[in-house]
């Protein structure tokens, strides 16, 4: 047997009456992509008009920078970072609950119409003229009150997760053509900043956006991973399976559904509705970790090192003509995407 | 409450999925220690009779009782660890390993700080080397042949380790050796553990040589409840499968042993 094979395989920790479970290569694979993330956040710190290098990035982070170097890292870069890091591990957690409940690689909140949502609330308050925190109110209003629109039109004595595909790719459907509407009925200048939200960027993100974040993270992250992550591995084989070992199945997947709905309506106030990070962050993090099952945790890192990556490559790699986000991360995506659909078709799953 | 002299009962039970109602008035005992198995013909509601013994279907009316307590009101994880369920049909997760299948049977048994003890090793080894999957460890489920999976899928339920295991077609997809096989290993679970097993079957004939109780079921109505002897009859079989028949002593075991008549036209007539 490799090496390689062998790392997947699970070891035991037991101390005294305690005892974890890990795989090396699924913990390798979750520091991996969490370094890359630092590395990218101190990278994206020091560049720009003010260039810093990275060991006075990290000296400035400790507290023992000139004013200068304070300023421009604490009060312009630090928080643009933090709501990339932030949104791009709430997407992909998003993502990884949805893709295991649904049962379906495509299940993403982008293609099941909750971004789409969040998109809407946010243009009904652009035409009706709303501030720019009242705006990121809507995203997240629209985003729930369409997640629960869509459970409940999915809901047959139970939800599965065909039915939750099928209504949510309808559901995206209507609103995107909702937000078409809504976007010729707002002023000139209001369109100009509505489509730029729509692209999801991070251009002048602050703290305000990233502290909602911050805080849901800091809650959702351990309650879903180390709460329902083994009741989501005995969900995995099935309703009846599952409740057979002690599962009940339609309450675990109204609140993990819950928590990825309010992770994916969150991330877009704070940085719009930036695409395809949702759906390819998972199958990333599923490919490096080599484990079966939802690999919440690593899903988590590789989105945010995906996002900041993105964002720094959106800022710095096309001259002084700085891109949103989202094109970066949709080219990224919907290439994935392709590639995806070209090997599975290859290896006759499609 | 109704008493009720063994650990797992039903108490007419109305069955139903949302409108459709598969069961009404049906009431089970389990007996303890038993090794009851569960007959009837197709979509007669057996499936659906063990999802509600395991709580895994909420009936619309009456309630199952294990251990004299509404196994509605218990906690899901210690009904798990009494009650074991092999469903009629499951899904393995892609790429996922025999052995990590069978460990997860273990959940029932774990905590956030308890997540794999020496214990839980011991058991899922014992389990794979009860069912002959052992060897294939290693190997992913996808890659397995349909009766291969079937023998994974019942080492994950004696992993559960439940003094009470519900087995949904356990036989089904295997060659009639590993029938045998996987009907000796209940044989051994009941007799030498002391576990009560249900287990549906569609081979009447096995059903009569191996259930210590016998369980016939159609429409969702119980027609028969009792020891193979007393209840596999000629009328019975008629009744519940509309089968003309002769039931004669089975020459291993001098259980019954069914054989369809030649001309069931005629014998129908007769
Ligand atoms: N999830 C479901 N939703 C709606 N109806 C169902 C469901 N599962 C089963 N039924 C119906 O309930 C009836 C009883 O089904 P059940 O699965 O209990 O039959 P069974 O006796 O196990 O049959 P088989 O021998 O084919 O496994 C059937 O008419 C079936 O169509
Ligand atoms: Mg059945």
């Amino acid at each position: 047997m490799s090496t390689l094979s062998r790392t997947r395989h699970p070891r035991t920790l037991r101390v005294a009456r305690f005892s974890v479970r890990y795989r090396p290569r699924a913990l390798a694979a979750c520091a991996g992509a969490l370094l890359v993330a630092l590395l990218m956040a101190v990278l994206a710190l020091g560049h720009g008009d003010y260039p810093i290098a990275p060991a006075d990035v990290l000296r400035t982070l400790a507290g023992d920078g000139t004013p200068a170097e304070d300023f421009v890292v604490h009060q312009l870069r630090l928080p643009r970072v933090a709501t990339a890091l932030l949104v791009g591990a709430a997407l992909a957690l998003a993502g990884a609950l949805f893709q295991t409940l649904v049962r379906n690689p495509l299940g993403s909140p982008d293609i099941l119409g909750f971004t789409q949502g969040a998109s809407t609330g946010a243009l009904l308050v652009v035409v009706a003229g709303g501030s720019s925190q009242a705006l990121a109110g809507g995203a997240v209003a629209g985003g729930l009150l369409t997640g629960a629109a869509i459970y409940a039109l999915a809901w047959r004595g139970g939800v599965q997760g065909a039915r939750l595909v099928l209504v949510g790719i309808g559901t995206a459907a209507i609103l995107t053509g909702v937000n078409g509407y809504l976007l010729t009925r707002t002023q000139l200048m209001d369109a100009a900043r509505a489509v730029l939200w729509l692209t999801g960027s991070l251009d002048g993100r602050g703290w305000e956006q990233a502290r909602p974040l911050a805080v849901a993270l800091a809650v959702l992250l351990p309650l879903v991973l180390l709460g329902c992550g083994p009741a989501l591995r005995a969900l995995e084989l099935g309703d009846d399976a599952a409740s057979g070992l002690g599962v009940r199945p339609e309450r675990l997947r109204l609140a993990l559904l819950g928590a990825a709905v309010l992770l994916a309506a969150l991330a877009a106030a704070a940085a719009g509705p930036v695409n395809f990070v949702a759906l390819t962050a998972p199958q990333l993090a599923r490919r490096l970790t080599g484990a079966p099952g939802p690999n919440l945790a690593a899903s988590a890192c590789t989105g945010a090192a995906l996002l900041v990556t993105a964002d720094f490559a959106a800022q710095h790699l096309f001259g002084d003509r700085q891109l949103p986000v989202g094109v970066v991360t949709g080219v990224l995506g919907g290439g994935y995407l392709l590639w995806l659909l070209a090997v599975r078709r290859r290896a006759g799953h499609l | 409450m109704a008493q009720s002299e063994s650990r797992l009962a039903g108490r007419e039970l109305t069955l139903a999925y949302e409108k459709r109602v598969i069961a009404e008035g049906l009431s089970v005992d389990i007996p303890d220690h038993s090794f009851t198995v569960v007959v009837g013909p197709n979509a007669c509601g057996k499936s659906t009779l063990l999802r509600a013994l395991s709580r895994t279907l909420k009936p619309t009316a009456g309630q199952v009782l294990l251990d004299g307590q509404s196994i509605a009101t218990l906690p899901a994880k210690q009904v798990a660890r009494t009650l074991g369920l092999l469903p009629q049909s499951s899904i393995a997760p892609d790429g996922i390993t025999v052995a990590e299948l069978v460990s997860r049977g273990r959940y029932p048994h774990q905590g956030v700080l308890r997540q794999w003890s020496a214990e839980d090793e011991r058991v899922v080894a014992g389990a794979m080397a009860d069912t002959g999957v052992a060897d294939l460890a290693e190997r992913p489920v996808d890659e397995l042949s349909g009766g291969q999976r079937q023998r994974v899928w019942i080492a994950m339920a004696l992993a559960q380790q439940t003094p009470l295991l519900l087995l949904d077609e356990p036989t089904t997809y295997l060659d009639i050796a590993h029938q045998v096989e996987v009907l000796d290993l209940c044989a051994r679970l009941h007799r030498e553990q002391g576990r009560t097993l249900v287990a549906v079957l569609h081979d009447l004939n096995q059903a009569a040589r191996y259930a210590t109780h016998l369980i016939a079921l159609r429409d969702g109505r119980l027609v028969a409840a009792g020891a193979p002897q007393d209840v596999v009859t000629a009328e019975l079989v008629e009744e519940v499968f509309r089968l003309p028949c002769r039931v004669i002593p089975d020459p291993e075991t001098g259980t019954p042993l069914v054989v369809p008549a030649a001309n069931r036209r005629a014998a129908a007539r007769s």
